[in-house]
């Protein structure tokens, strides 16, 4: 197998940002929650006593951190359910699939077009907590948020889970046939990938840089399997009749 | 001119970074302002961030802030654009530019003139389930050759194109295409030498003409996209709407910007899927003339289409699809295989005894009365039989309106055989 082309892949992604860039629609819905979501754990922080608890204190930031990591799952989501049913309804993917580009290619686009926004976000988001928190919060709020263990976690987990709700996202709108439904199921099959991190934010598993790097590699080992199923929806014959295709076992001889 | 890194906001005030140095510039802008809230403790933390910011802001109006880039120039005088007050009025095509994309496109082309076919279909058949959307189709498309495909709809017209430029798997048959049998193998390199301009032009309506096609250019990784991109505008009369989104041009306008989507990889073949549908009679003439164009040069086409008017102006041959291919040809051949030809007299007053005098001139097979002083000779020789009928008309003292052969259009030969379908399945 030949390798995957990057100028193609790079084609996709630019045409995708530049679509976003377009629709002010989109950039609004991919940025007022996580505003919403920054404004409730600084409030939370500042409310909380010097004298709190160690365990309210941990309980505090675990909730900052699984609000931090349901950004990468929902603005990824919302942008990948539309990606291919959306171009169906306008027309536009038959004149792309007639193209060279191969089927890989054009999950890889559209996916980094998906994950780039809701991670960059979730790091801005989470570097904005962090230096706001560090700069106003009490010290022992400090100490408790300034652990190796959630900056690696917010440091891997953040694409990983963007990656799944992608996959996810990508594969409802593959086989959907309305824009909507997409977006509501893929929503909701991309949080279940939420469960493992959220072991280590209620503190089931204690959040430790060990733990972190097993539930992410975990994570890898589920985005590979989804990346693989994906590809093969991508089948293009798929993507313009919705149905796989049939050849017949044996077709007949012709005289030439 | 070099672009500017960062350029002035349409609304409101301040710039905004438009190029990659312009990012970069307010990454580090941010990055600093986070070290400086972090490193940098109290009573001095704020003031070396706005001291920051007003770098950044300084940065970013020396290097920009007076122009957009991209945004569309004004469309040149020379441009061709009609005097009819609206911005959407057609352009007349430009012909040698035409010409000189053609040019490139035959040479393309002769590629394949050792194998002397660019397209082969044996015995294709293309089934969804239990429904055929074509069955057992078998033809040939010389290269250079215009090609029409006719059918009604449902024929399986589209689901052949798509089938051939490899979006659906043949159920069984085998064809080759631009010199590539059809297979999972070959997919990207048919693609590579095809092109496709589906009966919806498909494009992004937020995006400009010129991102729209650099999108595609992208998509084929070609290396000097903007001369490609700036020679098929201007072969379809469009760059001075390069800028322009494509949501805001006419349907006419986006068929040509679909044209020159197709025209961008120099491609083998052009497949075209019903490229007039919807468009007004002005907006049909453009579009025919930009095919008719490619045609002159010996570009192979592949037409589908519902319009036998414009498949008998441009195509070479013709072939009728209606599930099964019924027939191909050029439209002559088929005139002659679906027809007797036949003369048409028209004489003033009706003849006294037409029998006698019809059945006593040589060549003619047969006669029939089709109205008051109207006749239909069948002939195998219209231009032999007909002095000789003029002779024995004007011998016999008729009064001769006219003397003709009879003509059918391609649209006699469609009705026929698709009223032989219905026929049949009725």
């Amino acid at each position: 197998m030949t390798s995957l082309s990057g100028a193609r892949i790079r084609a996709v992604l630019v045409k995708e940002f530049r679509q976003y860039r377009r629709n002010k629609f989109i950039l609004y819905t991919m940025v007022v929650l996580p505003v919403l979501f920054l404004v409730a754990p600084i409030t939370t922080i500042l409310n909380l006593p010097s004298t709190a608890p160690e365990v309210r204190v941990r309980a505090a930031v675990g909730s900052i951190f699984l609000l931090m990591l349901l950004i990468p799952v929902i603005v990824p989501v919302a942008i990948s359910a539309y990606s291919v049913i959306g171009e169906r309804d306008q027309g536009t993917l038959e004149p792309v699939l007639t193209t060279p580009i191969r089927r890989e290619e054009l999950v890889l686009g559209k996916a980094l077009a998906s994950i780039i926004p809701g991670v960059a976000l979730s790091y801005l988001l989470f570097a904005v907590i962090m230096t706001v928190l560090r700069v106003v919060g009490h010290p022992n709020v400090v100490h408790a948020l300034w652990q190796g263990s959630w900056l690696v976690a917010e440091v891997l987990f953040a694409p990983l889970l963007a990656a799944w709700s992608t996959w996810i996202g990508t594969a409802i709108s593959a086989r959907s046939s309305d824009v909507r439904v997409a977006q509501q199921l893929g929503t909701l099959a991309s949080l279940p990938a939420l469960a493992v991190t959220s072991l280590m934010t209620f503190q089931v598993l204690s959040p430790t840089v060990p733990v972190a790097l097993i539930v992410a590699g975990v994570l890898v080992v589920i985005d590979v399997a989804a990346l693989r199923v994906v590809s093969r929806l991508f089948d293009r014959e798929r993507l313009i009749t919705g149905a796989r295709a049939t050849r017949a076992a044996a077709p007949p001889p012709h005289d030439s | 001119m070099s672009r500017r890194w960062f350029v002035r906001r349409r609304v409101g005030f301040g710039v905004r970074p438009v190029t990659w140095q312009g990012w970069a510039i307010t990454a580090v802008a941010l990055g600093l302002m986070v070290v400086a809230l972090l490193v940098v403790r109290r009573p001095l933390g704020a003031p070396s961030v706005l001291v920051i910011a007003a770098v950044y802001v300084a940065v970013g109006y020396a290097t920009g802030g007076r122009s957009r880039p991209g945004a569309s120039p004004a469309p040149p005088e020379s441009s061709g654009l009609p005097a009819r007050g609206t911005p959407d009025a057609p352009t007349p095509v430009a012909p040698a530019t035409l010409a000189r994309v053609a040019r490139e496109a035959t040479s393309r082309a002769g590629d394949l003139a050792g194998r002397d076919a660019a397209i082969e279909v044996v015995g294709l058949t293309k089934c969804f389930g239990e429904r055929d959307a074509f069955r057992d189709v078998s033809f040939r498309v010389a290269v250079g050759e215009v090609f029409g495909f006719l059918g009604p709809n449902g024929a399986g017209k589209t689901t052949l194109v798509r089938t051939l430029s490899t979006l659906l798997a043949p159920t069984s048959g085998s064809a080759t295409v631009a010199g590539l049998s059809l297979g999972e193998d070959h997919g990207e390199a048919i693609r590579q030498r095809i092109a496709v301009m589906t009966e919806s032009p498909g494009l992004y309506g937020r995006l400009s003409v010129r991102e729209n096609l650099e999108f595609f250019a992208g998509l084929y990784q070609m290396s000097d996209a903007r001369v490609r991109i700036d020679r098929a505008l201007e072969s379809v009369n469009l760059a001075g709407r390069a800028g322009d989104p494509c949501a805001s041009l006419s349907k006419g306008l986006r068929q040509r910007v679909g044209l020159a989507r197709t025209l961008l990889n120099d491609p083998a073949i052009i497949f075209l899927d019903e490229p007039t549908s919807g468009l007004d009679p002005v907006a049909t003439r453009e579009v025919l003339e930009l095919i008719g164009g490619l045609r002159e040069r010996g570009v192979t086409i592949f037409l589908t289409t519902h319009r036998l008017d414009e498949a008998e102006r441009l195509c070479d041959r013709v072939a009728i699809l209606n599930t099964t291919l019924r027939i191909v040809g050029d439209t002559d051949e088929l005139r002659r295989q679906l027809f007797e030809r036949s003369l048409e007299v028209a004489t003033a007053t009706p003849l006294a005894d037409p029998a006698a005098l019809f059945t006593a001139i040589p060549g003619v097979g047969s006669w029939r009365a089709s109205g008051d002083g109207r006749y239909v000779l069948e002939t195998t020789e219209p231009r032999e039989t007909a002095p000789r009928v003029a002779r024995a008309l004007v011998a016999a003292g008729a009064d001769v309106e006219s003397l003709a052969e009879s003509r059918h259009s391609l649209e006699d030969v469609y009705l026929q055989l698709i009223d032989d379908d219905t026929g049949v399945s009725a």
